[in-house]
């Protein structure tokens, strides 16, 4: 069980309401802090943390629907119980304030018994809901995670505009032959920590990692300005990276390694697949099939980062590329325009 | 005393939830800040002003349900509830009733606290 403790916010424009919402708070086991009006209920919850807000609906300045309107709307607010308590006449003001996203309703004068029930629920419900965000940070990217919170579940994608990227180590299976797992693991942990550290800078997701490889998406879950532009520049930096390391490992007396990229830009259906009980977030399509082409094709090539021909042109010679004609890839009718990024040394 | 001043099974308990100490306490708040109130209710009425009336209408309510003045929270009800067509503007009478209901719950309160 977790502190059951909690900070409570009580907002009543009312001073004896407030006090005697204090008290049973007090009574409970509770710190509660007071706020006269909406406005300053809000400020005082975007300033500091607190597990719970009790809040009341008639007041001067900021009334209390104006309040669960702002905390609906707010990413960090969103999810802070409330609980309404006020001597609204109708019911359907109720209804109202449940609507807009308030856990409970308390009538006043608010009996100390229920309130103290209502507290303990709501209180349970919140630790319930910040386990499995943290839950879902760990597994997901912080990209999915957001997504998550605000479309929630649900399977089955959108068409998106966007870059992908498939990269992984040449000759990763001689290197893991020569070396000692530990050292295999401790490589990979160091080459994902850079590579994440290149993808996410530029505004990039990792989705996948599998053994040495990785996809990343540029534009998905979120939207991206320019995710060709920031797709190869991630690019550009992972090689240049990877260099920095390489260094390292020769003063080290350990073999280089080399990586492969490939980045293709266009419509790929992004979303969620799977099954309701474990799932992904992936971008499947032509482009998804194409950028792993073309990473498995910059063995070919003997060059590190290949593109298509619409990251190419979404670049608009702010990179300098170098056409490589046309290649027909497997699953492909016609062959395919390839570039190379030519800012990159031949691997 | 008049029963329908003050419910005194309601100050009871809040004086048993609560504790008698605060409950002593909340009841000198209440009677600092009802007049307020009243004062409130009579220049909303005077500003036309049917937000402000109806609000601290509402809030006399509350407070008197906290301790048991049903009268007075019956009183304050109707005029939340009717908003300034409670009070015409040259008939105050609605106005002074709930004047006077407040001077006589607040008497049966603090012969409570003394008794």
């Amino acid at each position: 069980m977790a502190d059951p403790t909690a900070r409570v916010l009580i907002v009543d424009d009312n001073k004896v309401n407030r006090l005697l919402l204090s008290r049973n708070v007090q009574m409970q086991g509770h710190r509660s802090e007071l706020a006269e009006n909406g406005r300053t209920a809000l400020e005082m919850l975007r300033r500091e943390p607190f597990d719970l807000l009790l809040l009341d609906i008639e007041m001067p300045e900021m009334d209390g629907f104006a309040v669960l309107e702002q905390l609906k709307a707010d990413q960090q607010l969103r999810d802070l119980p409330v609980i309404v308590t006020s001597s609204l006449e109708g019911l359907d003001n109720i209804v109202r304030c449940i609507g807009l996203g308030a856990e409970d309703y308390l009538h006043k004068p608010v009996n100390p018994v229920l309130l103290k029930a209502r507290i303990g629920a709501s209180l349970e419900k919140k630790r319930l809901r910040d386990q499995q965000k943290e839950l879902v940070r760990r597994f997901a990217t912080s990209e999915v995670a957001e997504d998550l919170q605000q479309s929630g579940f649900s399977l089955g994608g959108k068409r998106v505009h966007a870059s992908v990227m498939f990269s992984d180590i040449r000759g990763f299976t001689a290197l893991v032959e020569s070396q000692s797992p530990e050292e295999t693991i401790e490589l990979l942990n160091t080459y994902y920590t850079l590579m994440f550290d290149a993808i996410s800078s530029h505004g990039g997701v990792v989705n996948q990692m599998i053994g040495d490889g990785l996809m990343a998406l540029f534009g998905a879950p979120l939207p991206l300005d320019d995710c060709a532009g920031s797709a190869v520049a991630a690019a550009l930096e992972m090689a240049e990276l990877i260099e920095q390391f390489n260094l390292e490992r020769s003063a080290a007396q350990k073999q280089a390694i080399r990586i492969g990229i490939g980045i293709a830009t266009g419509e790929v259906v992004a979303g969620y697949t799977g099954t309701q009980q474990r799932a992904t977030y992936t971008c499947i399509g032509d482009t998804v099939n194409l950028a792993a082409r073309l990473e498995a094709h910059t063995k070919v090539a003997g060059r590190r980062i290949l593109i298509d021909k619409d990251t190419q042109h979404a670049l608009k010679d702010r990179v300098r590329t170098e056409a490589l004609g046309a290649v027909p890839f497997k699953g492909k009718t016609t062959a395919v325009d390839i570039f190379a990024v030519a800012a990159a040394s031949p691997a | 005393m008049d029963e329908s001043v003050i419910d005194k099974a309601v100050y009871a308990e809040l004086q048993e939830t609560a504790g008698s100490e605060f409950a002593a306490e909340l009841m000198d708040t209440f009677l600092e800040e009802a007049p307020r109130m009243l004062a409130e209710l009579r220049n909303a009425r005077a500003e036309n002003h049917a937000e402000r009336f109806r609000r601290a209408a509402h809030s006399l309510k509350s407070n008197s349900n906290t301790f048991g003045a049903a009268k007075l929270a019956a009183l304050a009800r109707e005029l939340e509830l009717k908003g300034l067509d409670a009070v015409p503007s040259r008939d105050t009478a609605a106005l002074t009733a709930l004047e006077n209901e407040f001077a006589r719950a607040a008497a049966a309160l603090k012969d409570l606290r003394h008794g």
